[in-house]
């Protein structure tokens, strides 16, 4: 790996990336953080590429196309709800067991 | 093999209509060719062959009773597996959706099946279309028809390398950053990234929706037309879709590239480019200029920042959309009785998605996050603005521009897959296309030791008509030795 950890520790830091797992809700091991630290200081490094182009006052592109606000009638369509709860991994009954909030 | 299987799209609707061959002939001998190819290549995560055999016996009595049969009629089509068919699972070859059944089909598969095409099976792709090799799929990699020690490009690696070696007549796959164009040139077969817009997302799962379109892709320029022809048009349930009225691509398969300008990017010709490739392309557009076609050489300064601009951008755009995935309602879920939704959710992620997936989703949120959008994720979206400009700048003075699809040969399995940076580089032609919405497509034009060698063209918005055009007029002028190892 050619990354530089000296340099590396400029772009990104251990904390960061523990901090990017928990906002990504991802677990990562210790072994992995360290990983994801060279791999990801090298490729943010290549992104800063970027900070020598002048972009003042250039408007952003979210979307290549004119997007306006496109609307349907409100109206149900066919859909079976048994075919939807089929493919729920945990169920009680008829519905989602979803695991402990507090 | 029988060369029913090596015949273009349009033949075989022809002999099946005439009742020269059957259906259910044609559909069976696909399987046996994937019986004896896909141990080798692994092209396919999922046959749907009941069902294949079935469609075709009723497309074939209706032929027999004298009734109106679609414009495929009979056609096999190998379709990537991030589109959903409705009760075929659609897995994005991630253990996250290993179990997932769609319970709808996306537009693109209703509009197929209306034109009595059969689809045949579900393509093996990089998990979650991330990835320019295929090797990221969490079922295994698939493998170039080539060369079997070779990656056959992704993401779209499965339909690609169906085609190539003749399991299935056409496919689609998906191009957010050249899924479709890599896999095309790698595997020898012609693949075209429709403008944004124009063909509709509505079923495909989302990766990067402002970057990506359902693309076709066939061993000729014909094909990849009808397929275009097919799936192309309105859907009011992907918002993002245009309405261009009725179009036929196929009514511009042309052999006349008289008074064609043909710009050639530079940028597109980096210091990564194998000679190879590079001598094998302008040998295509030398041929293009016999036929009566000008060139020159532009300046794009611009595109030396598109990679850079496309993977924050895409990268960004992933780790919102794969933020639904928590094994909840479908997906890969973990016991969860001892921990709280937090960690529930966070082991569910950690075991369901692979390592380029969490790296992307990783790279995406931190782009996103306070302190760092605008450095990363705004000034993206801004260069993206600036290429642009640029392009339509360049596009009044050039009806297309033509590059190297891939910089590089298709390497060996491996070969990349340590260094995710490196294998970004692999995307740096085509990138482009996607940040500005246009058109572009990927036809083999050389080879080299036996790998095949794809020339990339890229038109205006909505301007296929061209591509069509000047990619039928190659394949028609250029002498090819591309063959298969399977």
């Amino acid at each position: 790996m050619k990354v530089n950890t000296h340099m590396a520790k400029e772009v990104i830091t251990l904390e960061e990336v523990r901090r990017l797992a928990w906002l990504s809700k991802i677990k990562i091991s210790k072994r992995e953080e360290r990983r994801y630290l060279n791999e990801m200081s090298e490729i943010l490094e290549y992104f800063r590429m970027l900070d020598e182009i002048d972009t003042e006052g250039v408007e952003p592109t979210y979307h290549v196309i004119e997007l306006v606000n496109v609307t349907r009638e409100d109206a149900p369509q066919q859909t079976s709800p048994d075919s939807l709860l089929e493919i729920v991994p945990v169920m009680k009954g008829r519905y989602v067991k979803a695991p402990r909030i507090v | 093999m029988p060369r029913i299987l090596e015949l273009p799209a349009s033949e075989i609707v022809r002999k099946v209509k005439v009742q020269e061959i059957s259906v259910e002939e044609y559909i069976s001998e696909c399987f046996e060719r994937i019986r004896t190819a896909d141990p080798k290549i692994h092209a396919f995560l999922t046959l749907t062959e009941d069902y294949a055999l079935m469609r075709a016996r009723e497309i074939d009595s209706r032929i027999r009773r004298g009734e109106k049969v679609g414009s495929l009629a009979g056609v096999a089509v190998a379709v990537k597996d991030n589109i959903c068919t409705m009760g075929v699972r659609t897995t994005c070859a991630s253990k996250m959706l290993e179990s997932f059944i769609p319970i709808y089909d996306a537009t693109v598969i209703e509009r197929l099946k209306a034109q009595d095409a059969v689809i045949v099976g579900k393509t093996n792709m990089d998990e979650f279309a991330m990835g320019s090799s295929t090797e990221q799929s969490a079922f295994g990699p698939t493998l170039n028809p080539y060369d079997l020690e070779r990656v056959p490009g992704g993401s779209s690696g499965g339909s690609a390398a169906s085609v190539a070696s003749f399991e299935a007549t056409v496919s689609l796959g998906s191009d957010t950053g050249g899924s479709v164009r890599c896999p095309a040139s790698f595997c020898g077969v012609v693949g075209l990234k429709p403008t944004y817009g124009l063909v509709s997302r509505y079923g495909l799962i989302a990766f990067a929706n402002s970057l990506e379109q359902i693309s076709p892709i066939g061993r000729t320029v014909a094909d990849v037309a009808t397929v275009m022809d097919c799936i192309s048009g309105h859907d009011s349930r992907d918002s993002t879709s245009v309405n261009t009225g009725p179009t036929s691509l196929r009514s511009h398969l042309i052999e006349d590239v008289s008074g064609i300008r043909l710009g050639v990017p530079k940028e597109l010709f980096g210091e990564g480019t194998e000679e190879a490739v590079s001598k094998g392309v302008w040998n295509a557009i030398n041929r293009l200029i016999g036929l009566g076609a000008t060139c020159e050489e532009v300046s794009l300064h611009s595109l030396k920042y598109a990679l850079a601009s496309y993977y924050i951008i895409a990268m960004s755009e992933a780790s919102s959309n794969l933020a639904r995935y928590d094994g909840l309602r479908y997906g890969f879920r973990l016991e969860d009785d001892d921990c709280d939704w937090s960690e529930a959710y966070s082991r569910n992620r950690r075991e369901g998605f692979g390592p380029e997936v969490k790296r992307r989703i990783m790279l995406g949120t931190y782009a996103l996050s306070a302190g760092y959008y605008n450095q990363y994720y705004l000034r993206a979206q801004r260069v993206r603005t600036l290429i642009r400009q640029e392009l339509s700048r360049v596009f009044k003075n050039f009806d297309l521009l033509a590059s190297p699809t891939m910089p590089i040969l298709p390497y060996r399995l491996g070969e990349k897959l340590r260094d995710p940076l490196e294998m970004y580089m692999c995307d740096v032609d085509t990138v482009t296309a996607n940040l500005a919405g246009i058109p572009a497509v990927s036809i083999p034009c050389s080879s080299h030791q036996g790998l095949p060698i794809g020339v990339q063209f890229m038109a205006p918005p909505f301007r296929e008509d061209l591509l069509i055009r000047v990619s039928y007029t190659l394949e028609k002028n250029l002498e090819l030795d591309l063959k298969p190892a399977v």
